[in-house]
Formats: structure tokens, C-alpha cells, sequence
């Protein structure tokens, strides 16, 4: 008696994990022995897509599976009792090739991910869900629910840390005939998707978090502000929030209390901005995403003037466990001030890249080699980037700091959301900077000058010497307009996008100085700054770059290997672009 | 009572559900872009007879916006990753084989209406970085030889169904 899950997120679809599950679906048209169901993220994107086997007693995770390798499963495994050894990546999650990076784990939020039909509530009750929401209708007082939850010492993980259950006090304390409940979806850090991921895998733990805040705050209507790009999670929550409805889990008179709560999802249009709070709100009331001062702080005046608690996805996925499993546990995790777990999205040069959840207080260090497997093709550990547009790089030489808020923050990086990308030896800092500051750039809603045109000055600054036409005192000067911008910024958009630029300054002024004065880029990455050369044995005279070259510096005789005459090339980089033999070196 | 606007681009029910609210004006928007790729000028019309906004105020809306176009896609829509992820592997270079593959000059959209290139901040599967999306499918782990590859492909089917 076989049953055969497909991890079907967004990740694992991209991966071809659609065409396993079909594939599987044919072999086993015939046999009603076994079930093959889907689940969410499990975790290991790096080895998407991923099946799991198990015959009730041990757990086999298979990795890399095409459809070549279903069938040799199928033959094997599920027809004659052998499991397929070479693909196996874990087995009962403990021991396999890729246990390491389970090893360090541990899992609050991400529970449910990987393991239950996210669509089903069934599959999600019998993982005790639902419970707390009962227990705490049951038996405690909204007072009594803000206590855990302020003692647990959860703070908020959209990014600026701010403890959860003081906000709930506060939200609580605004008295009014209506208040709400929102859910920051928005997830706007570009190279994160941990909220993605959980709203993929496990979206009733985020809903059962929002019902127990709208008990604890007093409100009977949430909201769930998800991003556009995410069309998997929007389609999951829509059915979710539909299935609850039908089963009397959402509406009136909630399992069996005169609590009443309903959830509205609204989706976003791809702003940036959108995910700060004020701007979320006008959003959510149709206009443009532009924020406001606070205060009034939302708990006082926000949704159309009412009293609002909102909270990020992973905050309140938190809730219902801690309500469960006592604020005493969750509190004993983590360091002094920041508690509990914290998911990362881990993106870039790593070896494992993908889900992770690990305990507050471990190492980047220990993330990076030990999670995540160290850098990938031998290639040396350089920085990590946290915190996306509004964070920062934290080089190798700080890689003992701690994932913790206060210590993050002392190295002029932020903890954020959760974004973590890992670099290395060829990632070039100034164009990390130079791409995030296009980034806020573009997203700034334009409401104060100094983040509208602060920025856009900053990026020009940048942008002449990511090409090699830096001044003497460029440096100087982006640090000047840099802290300038943070104190006279409005929202946090503001005060917080010249982040990127002051710690690679801070910590790679090398970089920066190589490019100005030694017109040099230290990680051969700048095309402006590189040298580009055609390697003979690739190159099989093809003639393309010959003939696009717009500085006409390519000869060779047709199939023969071509050269670069560097005197004359420009370093404009269409050789290596059309080239369709790899035969381009950029070095 | 008042009477339900005559409408070319909404559903009665629709109409029903969103007379005279203003939040609506986004996820009104939202439909008509979905069934017509853009949002043509008589639909913010419509709009904002529904809602009761005015046009400028529905305009203002749609240029903040980056999920809104007034000008008809092509065919094929490809979102071109340029995520952090993506960007640290090279998505640039993709960017601009699509540019110079596709002989895009400053516009977004090819002249046979077949393809519009766009490029997006994180599609949320950084790990397969770089990734691009072309209308509904993902393809990831791209290199330039691959990306010319499956560009012809579309190329092909595209002509093939014209
Ligand atoms: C420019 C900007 C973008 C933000 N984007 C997000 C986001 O994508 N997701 C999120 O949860 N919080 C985001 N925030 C933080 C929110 O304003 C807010 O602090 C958060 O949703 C509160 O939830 P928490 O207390 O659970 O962290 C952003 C803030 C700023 C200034
Ligand atoms: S950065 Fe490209 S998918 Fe996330």
C-alpha cells in the first residue's frame, strides 16, 4: 500500500513537476493500491521536482525526477519493492545524501509545507488544525490570547520586527463599532518566496492566525493582500477561503461561539510600495499605493479609517502553534530578544538553495555551509545579501553574526523578510548596488523629493562607475546623499533604499575604488570593465559576432576560430551575446 | 434605484456586485486586462461610470501600477526574471539576446504582434534562476543557447497558428 505525493508549488511546476505527476498518473492508472496525491514546498527547490514514497512505515524522498526516472521508480519501486537507491535524497528524513540540510532545522511555520494537500482542510485538521482557534474561543479571553502571544516574544516578520502582541494590545485598546485584520502578502523583495511558499503549502495556518488576532483585537473581517505574480497562491487561498465558507469555518457564530469572521482577498497590481502598511491600505480602498505618515498608526486609524492590525504571512502562521504548544516553548528558541524560528528563502551561488526554517541565533555561517552546503563550484563565499531593496550585504569577515534582529542590524543590514541570497567571488558589489538602488528607484511612489530624485542621482552616480567613468569623490558623495535620503524620506521605502549602497561601501570600498580609479572590475563582472576574448576550441567560425560587431574588431576566415582585436573592441558585449557557442570569454 | 450601465467589457452581475464602490476600480481593472490583455480606453470609460470614480482618477491608478498596459501584448508574453537571484545569474544577458533576437529597439512589443518582453522582479522560483515566463509557462535554469532554442520554437508554433 503505496502513497506517491508530488510537491507541486510553484517551484516544483516550473521544475516539470506537472509532467511527473501525469507521467505517475498513467502507470498507475490501473492500480488502486496506491494513492498519489500533491503537497506544497518541501523545502529542497534545488532538487525539484521531488516525490515522496512511503509505505506507511519509512519515508522516501526521491530528487531530480523527470519523467525517465518515474518510470524506472514505478518498475522498481512501486511494482517490485525495490526503491530506486541513486535518486534518493533523503530517507524518513533522517538519513540520504541531503540530510545536512535538514539537519539544522527546525519547523514551526513551515509545519504543514511539503506534508498535507494544501487544499484539503482535512489533511490540515488532522495536523491539529483548527485546534487553537477552538481552544481559544473555548477557553481564553481576548487578554488572555494577546498575553501568549505578547510572551511568547513573536515579533513580526514582514521586516521590522515589532512585537506582535504589543500590536495586538494597541489594536485592541482603539475602540470602534468595526476593525480589521490584514495579512501583508505582498512579498515584495525580489529573490523571496517564503510567503509564497507557505500560502502555497499550508494557507489554513496563515487563516486559522488571522481568525485567532480577529478574536484577541475584536474585528470580524480580514483581509489578505497577495501579490499579482503569485497566480498558484492566489488560486489556492481563493479555494480555501470558498471551502471554509462552505464548512461554517468562516461566517457567523464560529464553531459554536458568537465569535463571527470573514476573509475578503484582494490582489495586488505589482507595486512595490504596496507592501508597506499605509500604502497597502489605500490599495486595498482602490487608489494608488502612495503612503501616508504614521502616526495615526494603523491600530488607531487605518482600513478606511478603522482600527487595523496588520501582520505578515510568516507571523501569522506562527500564531496557531504558539497558542498550542504554549508561548514557554516558543520563547525558549532564539536568543535574548528575538524568539522562535525564522524562515529564509535562500537564493544565488549556494549549493542548496530553496526553503528553509531555522531557530533565531544560529550563524549565517552555519546557514550557508551547513544548511545550504557551502558555495556552489568551488567558488569562494564572498557576502550574503539580507533584507532585499531596503537591507544589506553582509560580508564573509561578519559571518559569524548571529540571525538575530538587533545583531543583523548592527552590521547596517536588516533582518527583513527573509530574502537571503548568497554570493560569490563573481559577484561584483557595486552592480548589487547599482541593481537594487534601480529597483527602489523605479518603485518609489514619487511623493518626497529626496527619495524621488535622491535615488535617481544616487543611481547615476553608480551607474558611471559600474561603466568606468567614476569620479575621485563619487564615494564621498553617495555616502552624503545616502544618509540624507534616510532622514528625509517619508516611509520606510525611503529610509531605508540607500541600505545596499552604504554597506558595500562600508564593507567593499575596494570594489568601488578598483572601478574608479583602476577603471577594474575585481570580479570580472562589468561589461564595461571586462575583457572579452574568443576561445578557439568553442569558436567554430560561425562568423555571427564578426558580423554584429558594431566596432567591426572580429576577423577569422569562415569555420575557422575568430579573434578580438582589443585595440579596437568597445566592450560593448554583443560577441557575447550572440554567440551561440558558449566561445566568448568575459574575463 | 439606479439603473445598471450598458456594458460592453462587464457582466451584469459583475456591475451589480461593484455599483458605485470605489475599491473596486483595481479589481475591475484586473478582469477586463485579464480577457483583453490591456485595458482599452472605453473600459476605463465604463469603469468609471461603475465606481463613480472619475477617468483621471482611474488613470492615475493605472500608470502607478506596473501590472497594467494600455497598449495590446503580443502574442506571446514573456516575463523576463530580473529578480536578485536571477540577476546574480546572469538574467541580464538574457534580456538582451531577447532584445536582439527578437529585434526590439526601444519597444516592448515585436512588429508581428507575436511577442511583448517584460521584465519582472521575482517570479518566486529564484532556485531555477535565471528564469523567464512565457504567458503561463516557466522555463528555468536558462542559458543563452537554451533561450534561442525555445525562442524559435515559439517562433515556429506561432507562425504556424497564424
Ligand atoms: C517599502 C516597504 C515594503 C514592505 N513590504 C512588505 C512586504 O512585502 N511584506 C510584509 O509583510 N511587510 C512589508 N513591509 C512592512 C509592512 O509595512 C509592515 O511593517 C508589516 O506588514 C507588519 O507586519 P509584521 O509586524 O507581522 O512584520 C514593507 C515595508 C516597506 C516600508
Ligand atoms: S529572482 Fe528570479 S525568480 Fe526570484
Amino acid at each position: 500500500m503505496y502513497k506517491v505525493t508530488v510537491g507541486m508549488a510553484t517551484c516544483g511546476i516550473s521544475a516539470g513537476a506537472d509532467k511527473v505527476y501525469k507521467s505517475f498518473e498513467t502507470f498507475l492508472k490501473d492500480n488502486k493500491d496506491i494513492t498519489l496525491a500533491t503537497t506544497g514546498c518541501m523545502g529542497m527547490c534545488y532538487k525539484e521536482p521531488l516525490v515522496e514514497i512511503t509505505d506507511g512505515k519509512t519515508v522516501y524522498l526521491y530528487g531530480d525526477v523527470d519523467e525517465k526516472k518515474a518510470q524506472k521508480i514505478v518498475e522498481s519501486h512501486l511494482k517490485n519493492n525495490t526503491p530506486v537507491d541513486e535518486f534518493i535524497v533523503l530517507k524518513d528524513y533522517k538519513s540520504g545524501a541531503e540530510q545536512q540540510f535538514n539537519e539544522r532545522q527546525y519547523k514551526i511555520v513551515l509545519r504543514n509545507c511539503g506534508l498535507i494537500d494544501p487544499d484539503s482542510i482535512e489533511e490540515y485538521e488532522k495536523r491539529d488544525g483548527y485546534k487553537a482557534i477552538r481552544k481559544v474561543l473555548s477557553s481564553m479571553t481576548p487578554d488572555e490570547v494577546i498575553d501568549v502571544v505578547f510572551k511568547s516574544g513573536l515579533r513580526g516578520r514582514g521586516g521590522a520586527g515589532f512585537l506582535t502582541g504589543q500590536k495586538w494590545k494597541f489594536a485592541k485598546s482603539s475602540v470602534a463599532d468595526q476593525k480589521y485584520v490584514i495579512c501583508n502578502a505582498d512579498e515584495g523583495d525580489p529573490g523571496a518566496f517564503m510567503d509564497r511558499s507557505v500560502l502555497e503549502g499550508d494557507p489554513h495556518s496563515v487563516i486559522e492566525g488571522m481568525m485567532i488576532c480577529g478574536y484577541a483585537i475584536g474585528a470580524s473581517v480580514g483581509y489578505i493582500y497577495c501579490r499579482a505574480e503569485y497566480p498558484l497562491a492566489v488560486r489556492r487561498l481563493k479555494k480555501a477561503i470558498r471551502l471554509l465558507e462552505e464548512k461554517g469555518y468562516l461566517g457567523d457564530n464560529l464553531f459554536g461561539s458568537n465569535f463571527s469572521f470573514r476573509i475578503k482577498l484582494k490582489e495586488g497590481a505589482g507595486a512595490f510600495v504596496c507592501g508597506e502598511e499605509t500604502a497597502l491600505m489605500q490599495s486595498i480602498e482602490g487608489k494608488r499605493g502612495t503612503p501616508r505618515p504614521r502616526p495615526p498608526y494603523p491600530a488607531v486609524k487605518g482600513l478606511w479609517g478603522k482600527p487595523t492590525n496588520i501582520n505578515n504571512v510568516e507571523t501569522f502562521a506562527n500564531v496557531p502553534w504558539i497558542i498550542l504548544n504554549g508561548w514557554e516553548k516558543f520563547a525558549a528558541m532564539g536568543t535574548e530578544k528575538s524568539k522562535g524560528t525564522k524562515v529564509f528563502a535562500i537564493a544565488g551561488k549556494a549549493v542548496r538553495t530553496g526553503l528553509v526554517e531555522v531557530p533565531m541565533g544560529i550563524t549565517i555561517r552555519d546557514v550557508v555551509f551547513n544548511v545550504c552546503g557551502g558555495i556552489k563550484d568551488g567558488k569562494k563565499f564572498k557576502a550574503v545579501q539580507m533584507g532585499g531593496p531596503s537591507g544589506g550585504c553582509i560580508p564573509e569577515s561578519l559571518a559569524d553574526t548571529q540571525i538575530d534582529y538587533e545583531q543583523i542590524t548592527k552590521t547596517g543590514a536588516i533582518m527583513g523578510s527573509g530574502g537571503l541570497v548568497v554570493m560569490d567571488e563573481t559577484t561584483c558589489m557595486v552592480e548589487m548596488a547599482r541593481f537594487f538602488l534601480n529597483f527602489t528607484q523605479l518603485e518609489s511612489c514619487g511623493k518626497c523629493t529626496s527619495c524621488r530624485i535622491g535615488t535617481l542621482r544616487m543611481l547615476e552616480i553608480l551607474e558611471r562607475i559600474v561603466e568606468g567613468k567614476g569620479k575621485e569623490d563619487d564615494i564621498d558623495r553617495l555616502v552624503e546623499m545616502g544618509e540624507y535620503i534616510k532622514k528625509t524620506s517619508q516611509c520606510g521605502l525611503g529610509q531605508t533604499a540607500p541600505n545596499p549602497v552604504l554597506t558595500t561601501i562600508k564593507y567593499f570600498r575596494d570594489e568601488y575604488e578598483a572601478h574608479i580609479r583602476e577603471k577594474r572590475c575585481p570580479a570580472h563582472s562589468c561589461g564595461a570593465l571586462v575583457k572579452f576574448s574568443i576561445i578557439p576550441e568553442k569558436c567554430t567560425g560561425c562568423m555571427i559576432c564578426a558580423r554584429q560587431c558594431p566596432a567591426n574588431c572580429i576577423s577569422g576566415e569562415k569555420k575557422k576560430p575568430h579573434v578580438i582585436d582589443q585595440s579596437k573592441c568597445t566592450r560593448c558585449g554583443k560577441c557575447f551575446t550572440v554567440c551561440n557557442f558558449d566561445a566568448i570569454l568575459k574575463d | 434605484m439606479q439603473t445598471i450601465p450598458e456594458s460592453k467589457f462587464f457582466e451584469r452581475e459583475t456591475i451589480e456586485h461593484t455599483l458605485n464602490d470605489p475599491s473596486q476600480v483595481i479589481p475591475l481593472l484586473q478582469k477586463v486586462q485579464e480577457k483583453e490583455g490591456y485595458v482599452p480606453e472605453k473600459a476605463i470609460e465604463e469603469i468609471s461610470e461603475i465606481t463613480g470614480v472619475s477617468v483621471s482618477n482611474i488613470f492615475s491608478v493605472i500608470t502607478f501600477y506596473k501590472q497594467f498596459r494600455l497598449r495590446p501584448p503580443g502574442k506571446y508574453m514573456i516575463r523576463v526574471c530580473d529578480g536578485t537571484a536571477c540577476h546574480v545569474n546572469d538574467a541580464r544577458t538574457l534580456l538582451d539576446i531577447l532584445n536582439d533576437e527578437l529585434k526590439l529597439e526601444g519597444t516592448d512589443t515585436t512588429e508581428d504582434g507575436l511577442f511583448t518582453v517584460m521584465p519582472v522582479a521575482c517570479l518566486g522560483c529564484c532556485s531555477l534562476a535565471p528564469v523567464i515566463m512565457i504567458n503561463e509557462d516557466t522555463h528555468g535554469k536558462l542559458t543563452p543557447q537554451k533561450l534561442r532554442k525555445i525562442i524559435k520554437e515559439y517562433q515556429k508554433k506561432g507562425k504556424e497558428t497564424n
